[in-house]
């Protein structure tokens, strides 16, 4: 008797892995993109942990 | 033989879809569309790709907290008509599959935004969630029929935790659309639970209907309604509003309060005799009501952006 390689079941569950490793693979773009656009727009000339500029305050209203 | 389609367990294992199922979708849509606008509204401006970082952090704990719920309620939901398919009471995702999937969506998400946005937002996603699965789902759901007025404020979270990304602190604009959120809440659900009632009765939560009876939900509905009236109106007149904004908030409480006041005047055999069809429709209108005056409010933003809108 043939044996069917592919079952519903198989391709169920190859979805579900599909799903998880785009998802995961977006994660980790996401994170890098996230990383790039935080160290650009930090000010790394300014001491850690000092105030923002006075026009950077203003803004607030 | 060895068909693997005879054995049920493997038959009714999980999609990929049924895990996003577990994130309550269309409660994410709706924290999604109040925090984005939340953000928006905000006085100082988000760089696009924190803010959807950000706001998609925002989502994925929501949605943890969806399959933490899930996970508490599955009693409950196993015996409602409405929730009956969820995929624990379908037999498809194992109960301590969604606590597990819950608690690590809930730890990615508060840390993900304390680094994405600011540790204050990430603290509100927290407290949220702990609101939403703790404070809501294990305490207060099955003891008491304030449930829905308390319980709600977690639903009322999102827009101040989109305005403290973009802020990084609190203020009152923010905590008005959570007041709009929290009010309207309680009579959304009440006008659900008069047509519903069979579901909650069921499944021996104590919905104000089940416990204080049809017309005290009526009179509350209509008492709420009146208080939202005042307060989304007034909402018009500070800094998020605007001439759109009001002109929207107007027209959409008067209907609300001319639905409210239907649902006060009717008893249950005119409820009855036409399957609650003044209900259903307040219902219907409520969900309008949300979504047209948080869009008012993205519209203010929006035109404010180019030097219109606001006062």
């Amino acid at each position: 008797m043939a044996i069917r390689a592919e079952h519903e079941i198989h391709s169920r569950r190859k979805g579900r892995n599909v799903g998880v490793g785009l998802m995961l693979g977006g994660f980790v773009v996401l994170v890098m993109v996230l990383t790039f656009v935080k160290i650009t727009q930090t000010d790394f000339t300014r001491a850690p942990g000092t105030a923002n500029p006075p026009a950077a305050v203003e803004g607030n209203n | 033989m060895t068909d693997v389609s005879q054995t049920p367990a493997l038959e009714n294992e999980a999609e990929l879809g049924d895990y996003f199922a577990l994130l309550k979708p269309r409660v994410m849509q709706l924290v999604v569309f109040t925090a984005l606008v939340g953000m928006l509204a905000a006085p100082q401006s988000v760089h696009p790709v924190i803010g959807f970082a950000s706001i998609l952090f925002v989502a994925i704990g929501a949605g943890a907290s969806g399959a933490l719920n899930m996970w508490w309620d599955a009693d409950i939901d196993a015996v409602m008509r409405r929730t009956a398919k969820r995929p624990i009471p379908a037999g498809k995702v194992q109960p301590g599959e969604a606590l597990a999937l819950g608690v690590a969506l809930s730890g990615l998400s508060v840390m993900m935004l304390g680094l994405s946005a600011n540790l204050l937002a990430a603290g509100m996603l927290l407290f949220t969630i702990f609101f939403y699965a703790v404070v809501y789902s294990m305490w207060l759901k099955r003891a008491t029929p304030q449930n829905i007025v308390i319980g709600g404020a977690a639903g009322a979270f999102p827009p101040v935790i989109g305005w403290i990304i973009a802020t990084g602190s609190f203020s009152v604009e923010a905590w008005l659309m959570f007041a709009l959120i929290f009010m309207w809440t309680p009579p959304h659900f009440w006008a659900l639970a008069l047509f519903m009632r069979s579901d909650y009765d069921d499944a021996n939560v104590p919905m104000l209907t089940v416990t204080h009876g049809r017309p005290a939900t009526r009179r509350h509905i209509m008492a709420y309604t009146v208080l939202l009236a005042v307060l989304a109106v007034g909402t018009g007149f500070t800094a998020i509003g605007g001439y759109i904004y009001l002109g929207v908030s107007v027209v959409l409480n008067l209907l609300f309060l001319i639905g409210a006041w239907r649902i006060w005047q009717r008893d249950e055999v005119a409820a009855e005799a036409d399957n609650y069809l003044v209900e259903r429709k307040f219902f219907r209108l409520s969900l309008f009501y949300l979504f047209l005056h948080f869009g008012a409010i993205l519209i203010e933003a929006t035109l404010r952006t180019w030097g219109m809108g606001g006062w």
